[in-house]
């Protein structure tokens, strides 16, 4: 069906609707973040600013020059951020792979209960979990470390993530998995010689989604850390929050780098994305 | 079969692994004592450091760590912390309104018997109302704060005012003026938003009226003749136009964005806003212009001055294994000769430190401290804080919900404070 | 000698050894809060060191079902799920729709899609609760320079507004979460069903009701599935851009049982009402998959 101008027009049209929807937020927070408090409270509204800065930049990657504690301290949280992400996204890549390998070719006893009991744990709210496990890491001497935050935010990516790596697994059709074994690979070696292999942009994305899902945690991180020894980004950018003030530019600046890494990371792997979503979803 | 042996190997040590984490030998050596204190406030953490590391050099059996938080958070993570045995944290700052809670709960040290008579004598008796509840002391007073009378001495010249008003009728008087002079639009901000800012705005006007919060057994009293008139009075400054309309909406940094353009002549905030609007150019366009005054009250109500007592003090966890190494470094935090020598950003909470050359020293610290410092002085004994009781962080929400009502016309304000007082009434059961 | 163990056996013992590990940390983290939780919710405790507990059974429970707020929190909660999803099925599936007839710029527009999604929700949060702000906020700036309004609004002042403009940040950050999925799905679609059913006769909008959206059907169910729970949970963003208020406006369920278990210090009636949310959106989920999972329909 070819289409007439008239439409083709009228649906680019809607496409610099829809981004305009997109960006605009986006070009607000960084125009914030690039702008005096002068500019920032002027009234009316400066949509350019008239005298742009880094300053809030610079107060946050040359340490010696800002006057703000948590602008100081902002890298290191980005980098502890980083870390926990991380290695949650490998730890449950690694289990989340074997684990769903499991429930979906092998039969062993209470497969259905274990399935439901790994997303059932999902239904409770996670504000609930946060005291008794508050006691866990206190006992272990974990708390203010990044492996209570990589630990906790693993119970939460692993059932996810499970079940995901079993739609994109599911999609493998098990003549190659027969074939393997009639030519004497076992199990494992099928695993990973094939259905890895195979199923790799469904790995990616499931990567993805947790490395995200990790770097996005907020109320653990803020009630767990409390110093740059395990401090993540969200809590930082809350602690420009003082008593009275609210430090609005330094604020906007740590949101536009906290968003950076996700955001490039997501672009980065976008046809991973789609893949993804599209094994889990339609055929899931 | 080999796979699944090393993959059950692995299990295992997954399971040792965790297992041996919690088997830490018991530490040996000096006593460490954990702090939690709030960053962006008091002194800078350059200086709380310093002091640490002071404390830590002078008393080689005892370690202080200190951390910091947001204030935002400061509440859930005492609670948390207290949960855990031992508690996370032996040292904590609290506020003013949540001693009554902990006390209850049994998080804050009772050091009533620490506390010498020197330290009673030579320490604000306002300060000591933070941290007593029903009689006890729980905490050494520590960041001391209170709401001032802010007023552009510049604008209120242009109305042919000399001196700022002594109280609050004298206020809008002077306010129809600057507003007929079409100086400023709206003379007066407030911060009424349905937070605690608003209680503390209530507090102020209301105990300057002869109010109260609480009677002497603790019932509600705001609710009545003093009280409802009080809200009145606020609701007709804004029909009339004196107080910024805005201002039901606003916490304290509005305000002080609101006052910093020149866009009010008076203004209540707390100390914090001085040196911003009078000497920081970068964010107010009214600097060398404000002024500060003894809090207004109400004309006939036999009250000089009253204001909002904000403050917060140090305490000691009672269910740490070292309080007498955490009441040590409480003990050498607040006292005398440590808060004199770091007053750059922290009033001290001795009066005599007031006095004589200590109070020029102080004085000396910052451009603003020649304001602020004696202001502060001359306002903390009119100073009054919020009822202590444990339920107060829920009933302060349906305070502020009644003062929120009547300030935008939802519920006449008789109405929304009896509301609120059956509330309070409902929870101390 | 050992006897050698069967297919099936060796099997089990490989399938239990590959999901041990997930299982120690998944049960060991969440099993013990939740069976501790359950045990607190059967309790009347007082905060504190030591709080007295009066067992009280299911106590709790029935002074919630029986309490006001309860039941207009969950109204509330609904309301923000129902509107949030819906508008974001409707927004994603328009979006999807579009990008799927490869109109000029389609690639930038599906790229620039994984923006909004990407941002973490704190900074989604905190640059909305900037964008509302009454004085200084960009909502305000360009509805009073385009006229829509007179005045500038205190928009997070109003229970109302409040709310719907905290479903507005959601609806930003997750719809393009529901528009990838349905354009995914829509791409894997075979064309030739649509095609033959032109040539019949039908048009564009019966093609969309009869053919499409059937087809669909798995693909929004998961991305309703997903949504509907992360919705009738939502937390951070309340959180950070109106914490419960105005006036508990926004005051979800979540964020109901925060206040409950660490400002008001109800530890018990807190624990009660995690297991009640838990109960409700597990009976969401199971309701979802029951009304629209049906086999595929050729």
């Amino acid at each position: 069906m070819k289409r007439k101008p008239l439409q083709t027009l009228l649906l680019f049209a809607l496409v610099l609707l829809v981004l305009l929807f997109v960006y605009l937020p986006v070009a607000w927070l960084v125009i914030s973040s690039i702008s005096t408090r002068a500019e920032l409270l002027s009234t009316p509204i400066r949509w350019i600013p008239q005298n742009p800065t880094l300053q809030n930049y610079i107060n946050i990657f040359s340490p010696g020059r800002s006057t703000s504690e948590v602008a100081k301290t902002f890298r290191i949280t980005l980098w502890n951020s980083f870390v926990v992400a991380s290695s949650v996204t490998a730890i449950t890549l690694v289990m989340g792979s074997l684990a769903a390998y499991a429930l979906i070719r092998l039969r062993f006893p209470f497969r259905r209960f274990i399935l439901l009991g790994i997303l059932g744990t999902r239904m409770i709210p996670e504000i609930s979990l946060v005291i008794p496990l508050y006691l866990f890491a206190a006992a272990y001497r974990l708390l203010n470390t990044p492996l209570i935050l990589i630990i906790t935010y693993l119970s939460f990516a692993l059932p996810f993530a499970i079940w995901l790596m079993a739609a994109f697994f599911q999609t493998i059709p098990i003549e190659l998995e027969d074939a393997a074994r009639i030519d004497g690979c076992t199990r494992l070696q099928t695993l990973f010689r094939i259905i890895l292999p195979i199923s790799s942009p469904g790995l990616v994305s499931t990567g993805l989604f947790v490395f995200l899902t990790a770097w996005d945690e907020f109320f653990f991180a803020l009630i767990f850390t409390s110093t740059v020894a395990a401090k993540t980004v969200p809590v930082a950018i809350a602690e420009f929050t003082g008593r009275y003030v609210v430090d609005i530019g330094s604020m906007m600046t740590g949101g536009v780098l906290a968003a950076i890494p996700p955001v490039m990371l997501s672009l980065i792997f976008q046809r991973y994305i789609v893949s993804g979503l599209t094994a889990g979803a339609v055929k899931g | 079969m080999k796979t699944l042996r090393s993959v059950v190997f692995l299990a295992l040590a997954l399971i040792l692994l965790v297992g041996a984490l919690g088997c830490q030998p018991q530490q040996t050596g000096p006593v460490t004592v954990r702090v939690l204190a709030m960053e962006q406030a008091g002194p800078t953490v350059d200086e709380m450091n310093a002091i640490v590391a002071e404390f830590n050099k002078a008393n080689p059996n005892i370690k202080v760590e200190i951390e910091y938080v947001a204030y935002d958070a400061l509440h859930d993570k005492i609670i948390t912390a207290m949960a855990a045995k031992p508690p996370a944290y032996d040292v904590f700052l609290v506020d003013d309104i949540w001693y009554a809670e902990f006390a209850k709960a049994g998080y804050v040290l009772d050091v009533t018997d620490r506390i010498t008579q020197d330290m009673r004598n030579k320490i604000f008796k306002a300060a000591w109302d933070i941290t007593t509840v029903n009689g006890k002391v729980y905490g050494m007073p520590w960041l001391l704060d209170q709401k001032y009378f802010y007023y552009n001495e510049k604008l209120l010249n242009e109305a042919g005012f000399s001196e700022p008003p002594k109280t609050w009728d004298e206020l809008v008087e002077q306010a129809k003026v600057i507003k007929e002079k079409g100086i400023v639009e709206y003379p007066i901000v407030w911060s009424w938003g349905q937070y605690e800012a608003a209680i503390c705005d209530w507090v102020t006007l209301l105990y300057g009226n002869g109010g109260r919060l609480v009677d002497e057994s603790g019932k509600p009293a705001f609710n009545d003749a003093i009280g409802v008139k009080t809200l009145t009075w606020m609701l007709q400054t804004i029909d009339e136009g004196i107080t910024n309309p805005a201002s039901v909406s606003y916490v304290e940094e509005d305000v002080r964005n609101v006052f910093s353009q020149g866009k009010a002549v008076f203004a209540t905030n707390w100390v914090y806003m001085y040196d911003l609007v009078n000497f920081n150019t970068e964010q107010s366009q009214v600097t060398g212009q404000i002024k500060m005054a003894l809090m207004p009250a109400f004309a006939g109500s036999g009250v000089e001055s009253a204001t909002i007592n904000g403050s917060m003090g140090f305490s000691v966890a009672a269910t740490s294994p070292n309080t007498d190494a955490a009441w040590k470094y409480v003990e050498y935090l607040t006292s005398e000769d440590v808060q004199n020598r770091y007053s750059a950003h922290l009033l001290p909470i001795w009066e005599t430190s007031f006095r004589g050359e200590n109070l020029e020293k102080l004085k000396g610290y910052t451009p603003a401290n020649a304001t602020t410092v004696p202001m502060f002085s001359a306002q903390f004994p009119y100073a009054h804080v919020r009822p202590k009781v444990p339920y107060y962080l829920e009933a302060s929400k349906a305070l502020q919900l009644a003062l929120q009502e009547a300030l935008t016309k939802q519920k006449p304000p008789q109405q929304a404070l009896d509301d609120a007082a059956a509330k309070w009434v409902e929870l101390a059961k | 000698m050992r006897r050698k163990l069967s297919l099936s056996q060796q099997d089990a013992l490989l399938g239990l050894a590959l999901i041990f590990p997930s299982l120690v940390i998944i049960l060991g983290i969440s099993l013990q809060p939740i069976l501790s939780t359950l045990y607190l919710s059967l309790f009347e405790t007082s905060r504190g060191i030591e709080s007295q507990r009066t067992f009280v059974g299911l106590g709790n429970y029935g002074n919630l079902l029986t309490d006001a707020v309860f039941w207009v929190t969950i109204g509330r909660t609904l309301y923000f799920t129902v509107v949030s999803v819906g508008l974001e099925l409707v927004l994603g599936l328009a979006i999807a729709q579009l990008i799927h007839a490869h109109p000029p710029g389609w690639q930038f527009l599906r790229t620039s899609l994984i923006i909004p999604w990407a941002v973490p929700t704190i900074v989604n949060g905190t640059m909305w609760r900037w964008i509302y702000n009454a004085d200084y906020g960009a909502l305000n700036g360009l509805l009073y320079q385009l006229g829509l309004i007179d005045k500038y609004i205190p928009w997070l002042t109003q229970p109302t507004t409040a709310m719907n403009l905290v479903i507005l940040a959601d609806i930003w950050h997750s719809v393009p979460f529901i528009a990838l999925i349905l354009q995914a799905a829509l791409a894997t679609l075979p064309a030739d069903l649509e095609e033959a059913a032109a040539v019949d006769g039908a048009n564009a909008l019966q093609r969309f009701w009869f053919i499409r959206l059937p087809l669909l059907r798995p693909a929004i169910l998961v991305a309703l599935v997903i949504r509907t729970v992360e919705a009738f949970r939502v937390f951070d963003i309340i959180y950070v851009i109106t914490n419960g208020g105005p006036a508990f406006g926004t005051v979800t369920i979540s964020y109901l049982t925060y206040l409950e278990s660490f400002s008001f210090g109800h530890v018990g009636r807190g624990s009660a009402l995690s297991f009640l949310i838990s109960l409700f959106t597990l009976i969401m989920a199971f309701l979802y998959i029951r009304i629209l999972y049906r086999p595929e329909e050729q």
